[in-house]
């Protein structure tokens, strides 16, 4: 007797970016433990995002963007779970409500008629400038995370000087709360 | 959490108190009865508050890892909270093992430590550790409590979450200023549960069942989640094994939940478990694995683990699950729910399973248990340590006996010459294998248990490591029989540099080892020796009829390997028995595996 009894081989063993919210009560040192997990375990963290969302309820939510098989992923949400202060685990990639977005701020430096290239890019990006000087612009980005790379790749050749990204933020569309 | 008066809204009573004061109330509220302890600056009014508590028996230990150890092996032999209460600094450093030792095996401890005031903290104040961040990784959860107010809330929770689940170690770090300021006193009622509790779904049970019933060549793996569930777990699981007639081995945490005596049982598996038992394990066709965690030192090479068999996995934890080893049914539940649910399951269905093929099963069972794979060459002149460890369970199998272990070959000639009946009664390190456990583990139990007859079998290596807790046993008239297979090696070290290092013993031997019986008498405990099998029942009936505590210094064969084995990196069906061992059996790439 030698049949496999697995339902079928994972369909899909390759690594998956994955964006997890983790909604946890807002007490001292809880970024130390679900970061403390990602390190003592091994995962990955590819961008991670945190504040207080309600005051009144203690509660905060970290955003995290990590990639993984699909095993390793649901043993990161089960550890996740496992820590006492946090609350709730929302994987928003297989959310199909999800909401994910990202605020960038870029600054760009040239003149002439790269300048001139970079700001018309800006527009049909719907980059707001923030900041300028006669040769510089700092551009103000949101959406998600590959329209922000996609920018910041066609600013290259224009003069980019610096980047600042705040990772990724999310939420559940409709009327709602996930 | 508070809770608040249901019909006003209003705050619970309350009651006005000192920390220290609040520390020591809580405690008596959770129904803490024992407590094991060092004092230092950081802890003083809580000690102070302790001297006019005579319903808390503090237990004096010589080092905090001692007060550690003393109260996870309270916590296994009773299923309560194991408590002890250490000072800032070095003596929450001191307790970071017991804490790691506790989280691995899942035995629900509660540590105090002391902290320098707050408005110290951060500023590298004299015996300040950052014990939050050090504790974080080897904790279920821990707590820095900065306001009295919140005191006695958080160590009702730190009860909660050590014992809700699947238990752990938890830590509650308590400034100095926040043990003297007053502030108030909430009842354990009065506090909003942190666990959430979850509920068992019928539908994996029956699933469960279904599997059961088609099963032909079935096996229970069962492990310590049984013995934290309570007695009452293992009797729906000794129930349910007889009931369905299928054979049943255990992890080393699980020895106890199901009785050895019973035709039943194949013994412990894993890699110096039983030869029926791993066998059974590879050859099976259904899998129910109940509160245990598929740890290495169980499936050995992964990809060959039990390839035909359909798993069921009753855990707790959900992050157990297709953490090391992917299942076909998952049951997320405490083991008694689960175990009670099957049983009445089985009972309702009036199920029978393949009566046939279980008859063949069984046949194939019986001639794996017929190569008597524990078999050792005796010896007349020499005392083989199994002999030891077999006319040790000879002598006490009658009485109401505890056994703690150290870590090393002692620990598993014990696991398999020494036999349990009942659960709570097997304390040992199986996750963290932290040699120095079983002294003052013993400690714990016998401070639970004082009628009770409690031994350490240990290792004459091992033992040193917390061997000062001798005087502890001395103090508090506490009767620990410390049996030690002396060998003079470290002897699971010198059995793999055998086998993975080419015969190199680099430091595996203990040149220079202390009189055991002078050192025991330098205790004020008992010191007694045997060095030929002749005398060995003899000093062994000695060693149970004193009344003190005793360290026993039983001379074994020196280079006795302990057989049978899975080699790193093997599968369950190829595991090693004393008459072919070779000691080339391991390759290259199974060196590398701890």
């Amino acid at each position: 007797m030698s049949q496999d009894f697995y339902d079928s081989p994972r369909a899909d063993e390759s690594e998956n970016t994955r964006t997890l919210a983790v909604l946890v009560d807002n007490e001292p040192g809880v970024l130390a433990r679900v970061v403390g997990l990602f390190s003592a375990r091994g995962y990955n963290i590819e961008s991670l995002t945190v504040a207080e969302t309600d005051r009144a309820a203690h509660a905060s939510r970290i955003t995290i963007v990590t990639s993984g098989q699909p095993g390793i992923i649901d043993q990161i949400k089960a550890q996740l779970e496992r820590i006492v202060s946090v609350r709730q685990v929302i994987d928003v990639t297989l959310d199909p409500a999800g909401v994910e977005r990202e605020l960038a701020l870029i600054k760009v430096r040239s003149m002439g008629q790269e300048r001139i290239e970079a700001l018309r890019l800006a527009e049909i990006f719907r980059a707001r400038v923030i900041d300028t000087t006669l040769e510089s612009f700092i551009f103000e980005l949101t959406g998600a995370s590959q329209k922000i790379d996609a920018f910041i790749d066609l600013m290259k050749p224009l003069g980019l000087v610096e980047v600042s990204r705040t990772g990724v933020l999310s939420i559940h569309r409709g009327a709602e709360k996930n | 959490m508070l809770k608040t008066d249901p019909m006003d809204g209003s705050a619970p009573r309350t009651l006005t108190l000192t920390g220290a004061e609040i520390v020591v109330r809580a405690l008596v509220d959770q129904g803490v009865t024992d407590l094991f302890g060092y004092p230092g600056g950081a802890v003083l009014p809580i000690y102070d508050a302790l001297f006019a508590e005579p319903r808390l028996r503090h237990v004096l230990v010589r080092h905090e890892q001692g007060a550690g150890h003393a109260a996870e092996g309270y916590a296994r032999s009773t299923g309560k909270v194991g408590v002890a209460l250490v000072t800032s600094g070095p003596g929450a450093t001191n307790i970071v093992t017991p804490l790691a030792d506790a989280l691995l095996d899942s035995i629900p401890i509660v540590v105090f430590t002391g902290q320098v005031p707050t408005h110290l903290i951060g500023s590298d104040a004299f015996q300040e550790c950052d014990t939050i961040g050090i504790t974080r990784a080897c904790t279920k959860h821990n707590w820095l409590v900065k306001h009295v107010d919140d005191l006695a809330r958080v160590i009702h929770e730190a009860f909660e979450v050590a014992r809700g689940g699947r238990p752990g170690p938890v830590v509650v770090d308590i400034p100095k200023d926040v043990q003297f300021a007053t502030g108030r006193y909430v009842a354990p009622s009065d506090v909003a549960a942190r666990v959430r509790p979850r509920k068992l779904r019928p539908d994996g049970i029956e699933a469960a069942l279904d599997l059961m019933m088609r099963a032909k060549q079935p096996v229970f793996y069962t492990g310590g989640g049984v013995i934290n569930a309570g007695p009452h777990a293992s009797a729906a699981l000794t129930a349910l094994v007889r009931e369905t007639n299928f054979p049943i081995t255990s992890t080393l945490m699980g020895l106890g939940a199901f009785p050895a005596s019973d035709p039943h049982w194949l013994g412990m598996l894993g890699m110096h478990g039983s030869w029926q038992a791993n066998h059974a394990m590879h050859d099976c066709d259904v899998m129910i694995c109940v509160g245990a965690r598929f740890d290495d030192r169980v499936t050995g090479r992964i990809d060959a683990f039990a390839p035909n068999a359909r798993k069921i996995h009753i855990d707790v934890d959900p992050s157990s699950i297709n953490k090391n080893v992917r299942v076909d049914l998952s049951i997320i539940a405490d083991a008694g729910a689960a175990l009670e649910a099957l049983l009445a399951g089985w009972r309702r269905r009036n199920a029978r399973a393949d009566e046939a093929a279980l008859a063949r099963w069984w046949a194939k069972i019986e001639a794996w248990r017929a190569r008597d794979c524990f078999a050792y060459r005796p010896d007349d002149k020499i005392i083989k340590p199994q002999f030891a460890i077999e006319r040790l369970y000879h002598a006490v199998k009658d009485k109401d006996v505890y056994i703690t272990t150290e870590v090393g070959q002692h620990q598993m000639w014990a696991a398999q010459f020494f036999h349990f009946e009942q659960p709570n009664r097997w304390m040992t390190s199986g996750g963290l294998g932290t040699m120095g456990y079983g002294l003052p583990a013993a400690l714990g139990v016998q401070t639970a248990h004082p009628e009770s007859l409690v031994i350490d079998i240990a290792g004459e290596a091992s033992v040193q490591m917390t061997m000062q807790e001798m005087s502890t046993a001395v103090q508090h008239d506490l009767p620990i029989k410390v049996f030690i297979l002396n060998n003079e090696w470290m002897g699971m070290v010198r059995q793999w540099q055998q086998l993975l290092h080419g015969e190199r013993y680099a430091h595996s031997y203990s040149e220079a080892l202390p009189d055991f019986v002078k050192l025991a008498e330098a205790y004020g405990a008992v010191g007694l020796r045997a060095e030929t099998p002749a005398e060995l029942d003899g000093k062994i009936a000695e060693m149970l009829a004193a009344p003190r505590p005793v360290l026993f210094d039983c001379r074994v064969a020196k280079t006795e390997n302990c057989l049978p084995m899975i080699p790193s990196g093997k599968a369950h069906n190829e595991m090693i028995l004393a008459e072919t061992f070779r000691g080339d059996e391991i390759d290259e790439d199974g060196k590398m595996l701890v």
